[in-house]
């Protein structure tokens, strides 16, 4: 580290705000809220960093990025370098830079958190990764020596992506199976341009595809091919097929029309672009009154894009309290900002709908908190008599998702847990031999940081995997 | 890329499209679907598979000019590809193994029929198809539905065969002879009456559901039936149903959802709307 600057002079530089889209301007559009720092405030909070010897910010990330190594190596005016060291890292640094829950990670335990706010480490990963896309012809690109082994992996999703790449890299023969016409997973389907330009998926993707990885796409497996079939034609599979059950409220009128999951209302929006009908062939209801029930990112999501779909009101309607909402903490305050309605200690209990079966209301309770539930968070009761109607025309359920049977119900030998996630060990590895798991299937619905550290992980244990198992007779090492 | 191998229009409004999808050709099964989405920014349709050739690579779908997608989808010629076709999907038709089958189609749910009856003529099942139209010129797999027993055809007009519904051939042929089992597949209201008439009679009856699907993967729910007061998402857990469970006003409601957009993007197609953004809400 350069003496070029004391901890002193550190110490008395500010946390760079992010430039952002206007609120009134970003309600009515579906580009991206968050701009990017510009160089010059990006070097200036990375120059924020103390460069601590015993880095804590390291420990709170789920995949173990060197932190203080890609600042120092920005702040050097290194960035080639800066980028290639948090690409080793972490394979999707653009995406994560923008939608990882960084004020409970990284940002949660730097040591400047304790006096002030702390270094804005996921603006400086999206710095350095955007300059990383823009300059792919900077970075060194290595071809490894084929292993002639063969992996495959079942979907697109931020845990496929990581494998993918991790297994390219030592020289492994990768497929991606993909249900979708398009990869990604969430990346593509559920979380909106706004927050992530699609743009950025595609490039990622792209990067894995110039690689020698190859996308399979609209191949569901469980249907097209199953886990036993793969295992004829693969020396080792990874399923990260995602937690894309969405699961719904079961109260009476949820069929209505005007009622979707949350997955169905983002899914025709980001996926099949129907923001764009007539331009695209999809459409989906754009109601004036929006109520999206649930609190977390989905939720968000599917809130503000009601919003910029013309909504006059876009509402949250969440049983806990604001301190609760499971959202990262900037989807909340962006929100805020764009006129999202709050409606907090509220449990929906019907949806009414008129006399052509058109949502026009759904019938709520008002809740207050009690005793703290097993997960520490304060379990909302209901006061009785409290039910008041709330008018609406669309109501968007996102409550959550399961685990899709789909694959599963083919793979009789793969165990599952009650809740119908595979089991897996640490390193991903299932009951079956040879056949690794992780990401939301795993995990029920989590992060995309921890799908891509459990693809990660199970690309480590198949590469150890692989090398126990005899190379194919007849392989000749030309590349 | 799926190359269109064949075409052929069998009704006014109705045409059969062989397309080269040589997996799904290879495996697919009675009563699976796939969804095809023709180029980006379409949308993704389900279609089931009427018939398959293993050896061409060839899977056969029929499918009824409705709205601008299924119209763009008709337009294409041998040689023109869609973009994306994802299957097979959905469950295996529920097969008897032995007895008699009574399979109705209405319209253009016969080609969804032709594979049930072809199934089970396979496995020695003696099949009567009993399939109607408007008038003669919307019969369709006729013949191809000979080969696996008798054929009752009904028109609305007298056209053609019959005059009457669906349903009154199959009353009769209920009341005559022994069924083990009914398949049904057609317009909504022609599930329901074939429903409602073999409830009584205490015979299993398996309908084809079509409700409005995205991701056929059971990931979005847009799908969502009610089967005796419980969910099912008829892309994964169907699409075939025991008809007497099924709550088929609420499919029909449901399927009617998005009807003013249908119109708005078939003139928009036509040139005669303005390319406006998207601004209707719900009515
Ligand atoms: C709207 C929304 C917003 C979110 N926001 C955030 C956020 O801000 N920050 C954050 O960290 N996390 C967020 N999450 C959670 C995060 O996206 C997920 O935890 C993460 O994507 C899980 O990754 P995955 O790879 O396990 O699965 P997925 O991303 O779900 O990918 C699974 C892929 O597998 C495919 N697939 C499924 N079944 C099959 C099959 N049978 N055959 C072949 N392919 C199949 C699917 O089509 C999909 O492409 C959000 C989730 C949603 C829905
Ligand atoms: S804890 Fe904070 S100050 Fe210390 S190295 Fe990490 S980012 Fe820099
Ligand atoms: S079509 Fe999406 S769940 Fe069935």
């Amino acid at each position: 580290m350069s003496a070029r600057i004391t901890t002193k002079q550190r110490m008395q530089i500010t946390r760079q705000a992010m430039p952002e889209q206007a609120a009134a301007a970003r309600a009515a559009n579906f580009l991206e809220v968050n701009l990017g720092l510009p160089e010059r405030l990006a070097l200036l909070e990375a120059d924020r960093c103390l460069q601590c010897k015993d880095p804590r910010c390291m420990q709170g990330c789920p995949v173990g990025v060197n932190i203080p190594k890609f600042i120092d190596l920005l702040t050097a005016g290194k960035i080639a370098e800066a980028a290639q060291s948090l690409l080793c890292d972490n394979a999707l640094p653009a995406v994560t830079g923008r939608v990882c829950p960084q004020e409970t990670q990284c940002e949660a335990v730097c040591v400047r958190a304790a006096k002030g706010l702390p270094v804005g480490v996921g603006y400086l990963e999206r710095y350095v990764a955007d300059w990383a896309r823009d300059h792919r012809d900077q970075l060194p690109q290595v071809r490894p020596q084929p292993t002639g082994k063969k992996v495959a992996i079942v979907g697109s999703g931020p845990a496929g992506l990581t494998a993918a790449g991790e297994l390219a890299r030592r020289g492994h023969d990768v497929t991606i199976y993909e249900a979708l016409h398009k990869p990604g997973g969430v990346l593509v389907y559920g979380i909106p341009e706004f927050r992530l330009p699609k743009k950025i998926v595609a490039q990622e993707v792209e990067r894995l595809t110039a690689a020698g990885v190859k996308i399979e796409c609209n191949v569901v497996i469980g249907r097209t091919y199953t886990i036993p079939e793969l295992q004829e034609k693969f020396d080792a599979i990874f399923i990260a097929n995602g937690a894309g059950l969405p699961v719904f409220m079961n109260v009476p009128g949820e069929n209505y029309k005007g009622v979707y999951s949350a997955n169905e209302y983002l899914t025709r929006i980001n996926l099949m672009a129907a923001y764009d009908f007539p331009r695209s062939d999809t459409p989906v209801l754009n109601g004036q009154r929006v109520a999206v029930v649930g609190g977390g990112n989905v939720a968000m999501d599917a809130v503000r894009t009601a919003k910029r779909l013309g909504a006059q009101a876009a509402m949250i309607v969440y049983r806990r309290t604001h301190d609760e909402l499971p959202a990262r903490a900037e989807e909340v305050h962006h929100a805020e900002h764009e006129g999202v309605k709050f409606e907090f200690l509220t449990a929906p209990v019907e949806v009414i709908g008129n006399d052509k079966r058109w949502v026009t209301g759904m019938k709520c309770q008002k809740m207050k908190l009690g005793e703290p539930d097993s997960s520490g968070r304060r379990r909302p009761e209901v006061i009785p008599g409290s039910e008041f109607v709330l008018d609406c025309d669309v109501v968007v359920v996102a409550i959550g998702t399961r685990a899709n049977p789909l694959l599963t119900a083919t793979c009789p030998d793969l165990k599952l847990n009650k809740w119908g996630n595979i089991v897996a060990d640490e390193n991903g590895q299932t009951s079956i031999p040879g056949v690794f798991a992780g990401g939301d299937i795993v995990r029920g619905a989590a992060t995309v940081i921890l799908a891509m550290g459990d693809g990660k992980k199970s690309a480590q244990a198949i590469d150890t995997y692989l090398a126990g198992i005899p190379k194919p007779a007849g392989l000749t090492m030309a590349a | 890329m799926h190359r269109i191998l064949a075409r052929q229009t069998l009704s006014p409004n109705v045409t059969r499209l062989d397309v080269h999808a040589p997996r799904i050709a290879q495996i697919r099964q009675a009563g699976q679907f796939v969804i095809v989405h023709l180029a980006e920014n379409a949308e993704r349709i389900p279609l089931t598979i009427a018939d398959s050739n293993p050896e061409t690579g060839a899977i056969s779908l029929v499918i009824q000019a409705v709205g601008k997608s299924t119209h763009e989808l008709v337009g294409l010629n041998i040689g023109d590809s869609i973009r994306d076709v994802a299957g097979p999907l959905g469950h295996p038709t529920e097969m008897i193994a032995a007895g008699h089958a009574l399979c109705i189609g209405g319209g253009v749910g016969t080609a969804v029929v032709h594979p049930i009856a072809q199934g089970l003529h396979q496995r020695g099942v003696r099949v009567t198809s009993v399939i109607g139209g408007r008038s003669r010129e919307w019969v369709i797999f006729e013949r191809e539905l000979q080969r696996y027993g008798q054929v009752v055809v009904c028109t609305d007009d007298g056209s053609y065969g019959r005059k009457g519904f669906v349903t009154d051939a199959a009353k009769e042929i209920l009341a005559a002879d022994k069924v083990d089992m009914v398949y049904a597949v057609g317009p909504v209201p022609m599930m329901r009456a074939v429903a409602n008439l073999t409830r009584g009679l205490g015979v299993r009856t398996i309908v084809s559901l079509n409700p409005v699907m995205i991701d056929g993967t059971g990931m979005c729910g847009g799908c969502r039936v009610s089967l005796g007061g419980e969910t099912r998402f008829a892309c994964v857990d169907g699409p075939e149903f025991d008809g007497h469970l099924v709550n088929f006003d609420e499919l029909q409601d449901r399927l009617s959802t998005y009807r003013e957009f249908e119109q708005r993007s078939i003139a928009c197609a036509a040139g005669t709307c303005r390319m406006e953004k998207n601004t209707s809400s719900p009515a």
